[in-house]
């Protein structure tokens, strides 16, 4: 078994990325999978603790987030589809009607 | 028997004095379906209304009849009607109290209040308002007669509110005239000031007695802490003051000329500008608690009746000559009523004969006025005793009347307040000395600017007498002018001490010296009257005067410049102040603070910029800062 918190670790790396490419990148398809990869750090570290408390309670968790998460792609690729169809552009900045 | 034994002693009403509160019902009801019945009544609904007010003389004949035949102790009737509402603890009855002093009012009301409604027919014959103008009359007879017979302060409140309703009414009823409509309006706005010292009068008893009938409130007086029996009077006084015209409330009653010249004689003559002195006696009993407020009552009186000769000397509007001496006359009564027991009766007495001769004097005026096509400036009469020999020959009475000639009623009423008032203070009875001598002048002053002297007629203008439906009116007052003073000199005195409790004075036909100073006096301004008026033309416009009196006279004491810069100016400054507050103070905060408000929120929409990664920037900022909080306060 390795190191724990070589895993914390890297779950940390894995979210500030997924973070920072939310931030940066334009590109709504990169932005989804960097959310994927936020969700996955999540689920890194639920699954670590759990085995490191020894209980099954961050597993089961993990589970839950992995359902939401396949939901949310769903609904997400059919905005991305959807919004692609009519403007011919997937960048997120072009999709800024939501305000005042 | 002591006074107040006296004061509260009524009895009950039977017989005919059951059916006193017919003499009310009888004209309020003719008023009411005079205005009501339109046009149907217009030929024959001034019949109605003249035989309403002789149907209430009649009542108050009998009722004065029957007391005449009761002893002193029984005469006092107390009767009533009916509850008009209870609030808590205070029952507020309707109630009349016909006693020696009301009685003799409601007779003064209604009969010289028949006399006016007979004039009027012929007086407004051409008039197409007529069937409404006695409808007012109707009303205002009917509010007087509830003021008089009222057996507590609320009731007489009514009937003061009501008389002033009417005198608005019948004021401004020429209201084609905007000079009349502002007359109207002018007297009601000063009366209200009256009103609200009644008001204050009223709550005041309210407070101190729990009740506010006449009976209570004499019985309670004697108890009540001095100061309050002083405020009492001085709210009385303002009251009185309001609508009898004295000092400082005078202003309203030269522009109420602009009515029809029998409202003046009715109103502003012989019954409503009386209602003061009326209070005054009746509250007699808070008055002779009160030192100050008598006292009061002593110098409003003196004033009113200087200023109102004033006035009279110096106006050539007839009708307003007339005014200035209803005000010096009333001023004359106020100071007897003020000078205490000694002057009851003999304000009473002159308020009597006052209601004759000035009411023939008004009627008078208002004859020459319908010879003269309406014209009220004596520059443009002159020589009018020739033409209309009724109507000079009754004013003639009314004037030797009011100068006080002897044997006349006036020379009777007014020589007893003169002597009175030298009795009480030697500098007030040399006020009331002057104005019997200024009296003099200026009637004198009247008679040769109208009767005698050139004619200056206007062209075009024929004088002719008026009509018997209007002369005889007239004669009967003339009558009453010179023989009611002495009818009632003996009398009036005991007969109204139960009720005013005054204190009965020998009186002879002998004048005292101060009776014969005063026909001196008299002499010598009706003398003064001829030398400035009597021996020359009389010029058709009045010559221009720098002499202060004249001026000043003219100009009606600059009474309404003083309210004007007194009461109107500071009034519409408070009123432009608090618009000015209100508009850019307090709407200034608010509006501000919604500007603010609007401000920052314009700059706060900004952050919604539609962009999703400045969002996802802005909740990842929120979550450190988050953390970083939850940390250091974990380490804290």
């Amino acid at each position: 078994m390795t190191n724990p918190e070589n895993v914390l670790m890297l779950a940390g790396v894995l979210f500030t990325i997924g973070a920072l490419g939310v931030m940066l990148r334009r590109n709504a398809l990169v932005a989804f999978m960097c959310i994927e990869l936020m969700l996955n750090a999540a689920n890194l570290a639920l699954v670590t603790g759990s085995t490191m408390n020894g209980g099954l309670d961050g597993q089961v968790a993990s589970f839950f987030v992995m359902v939401v998460a396949a939901a949310e792609v769903v609904v997400g690729l059919a905005i991305i589809m959807t919004i692609y169809r009519t403007r011919r552009t997937t960048s997120v900045d072009d999709a800024n009607l939501l305000k005042l | 028997m002591n006074l107040l034994e006296t004061l509260s002693h009524t009895v009950p009403a039977t017989g005919m004095f059951a059916n006193a509160w017919w003499m009310i019902a009888a004209p309020l009801l003719v008023a009411a379906f005079l205005l009501l019945a339109g046009r149907v009544a217009d030929a024959w609904g001034h019949f109605v209304a003249v035989a309403a007010v002789v149907f209430s003389f009649s009542i108050a004949a009998c009722l004065f009849g029957e007391m005449l035949g009761r002893g002193a102790e029984e005469r006092a009737v107390e009767s009533t009607l009916y509850t008009w509402f209870s609030v808590g603890t205070w029952t507020f009855d309707v109630g009349l109290q016909i006693d020696q002093l009301s009685i003799l009012f409601a007779m003064l009301i209604t009969g010289v209040g028949s006399l006016i409604h007979i004039y009027s027919i012929g007086y407004m014959a051409h008039d197409e308002r007529r069937r409404r103008f006695f409808a007012y009359l109707n009303l205002f007879v009917a509010a007087m007669l509830t003021l008089v017979l009222a057996n507590n302060y609320l009731i007489l409140f009514v009937g003061w509110e009501g008389v002033g309703l009417a005198s608005y009414l019948l004021i401004s009823f020429f209201q084609h005239k905007k000079s009349a409509a502002d007359a109207g309006v002018k007297a009601f706005v000063m009366n209200r000031v009256g009103d609200f010292g009644m008001l204050l009068a009223i709550f005041t008893m309210l407070a101190m007695f729990g009740s506010s009938k006449f009976s209570v409130v004499n019985a309670g007086v004697p108890e009540m802490p001095a100061i309050w029996a002083t405020l009492l009077g001085v709210f009385l006084l303002l009251g009185a003051c309001g609508k009898s015209a004295q000092v400082p409330l005078q202003a309203w009653l030269l522009d109420a000329m602009e009515g029809p010249t029998p409202v003046s004689a009715l109103i502003h003559a012989a019954t409503m500008v009386t209602a003061g002195v009326y209070l005054v006696v009746r509250s007699h009993v808070v008055y002779e608690h009160s030192m100050i407020a008598q006292t009061a009552v002593v110098v409003v009186g003196t004033v009113t009746l200087l200023a109102g000769a004033w006035i009279g000397t110096s106006q050539d509007d007839i009708k307003k000559v007339l005014a200035g001496s209803t005000m010096s006359q009333i001023g004359y009564m106020m100071l007897a009523a003020g000078i205490g027991p000694a002057g009851y009766a003999f304000a009473i007495f002159h308020l009597l004969t006052h209601g004759f001769f000035k009411a023939n004097m008004f009627l008078g005026a208002g004859s020459v006025m319908h010879g003269m096509h309406d014209d009220v400036n004596m520059r443009n009469y002159g020589a009018l005793a020739k033409v209309m020999r009724y109507t000079y020959w009754t004013f003639f009475c009314g004037y030797i009347a009011i100068i006080g000639f002897p044997l006349t009623a006036g020379y009777f009423s007014k020589d007893h307040i003169i002597e009175a008032a030298f009795h009480y203070n030697v500098v007030i009875g040399l006020c009331a000395l002057i104005g019997a001598g200024v009296t003099a002048f200026y009637m004198t002053r009247l008679m040769f600017m109208t009767f005698w002297g050139k004619q200056r007629w206007q062209p075009g203008v024929h004088p002719h007498e008026s009509p018997k439906v209007m002369t005889l009116p007239l004669v009967v007052l003339a009558a009453l002018s010179i023989v009611a003073g002495a009818l009632m000199n003996w009398w009036i005195q005991t007969w109204l001490e139960p009720a005013a409790g005054n204190h009965p004075h020998e009186v002879s036909l002998i004048p005292t010296p101060i009776g014969l100073l005063a026909i001196a006096v008299v002499a010598a301004g009706v003398a003064t009257g001829w030398y400035f008026f009597g021996r020359g033309d009389i010029p058709k416009v009045a010559p221009a005067s720098k002499n202060p009196f004249t001026l000043v006279g003219r100009n009606v004491l600059y009474g309404d410049q003083l309210n004007d810069a007194v009461i109107v100016q500071p009034t519409y400054a408070l009123a432009a102040a608090s618009d000015a507050t209100d508009r850019h103070a307090i709407d200034g905060l608010f509006d501000g603070l919604a500007h603010g408000f609007g401000g920052l929120s314009t700059q706060v929409r900004k952050l919604q910029t539609g962009y999703a990664r400045s969002y996802a920037l802005t909740m990842t900022a929120g979550v450190v800062v988050t953390a970083v909080v939850l940390i250091l306060a974990h380490l804290a």
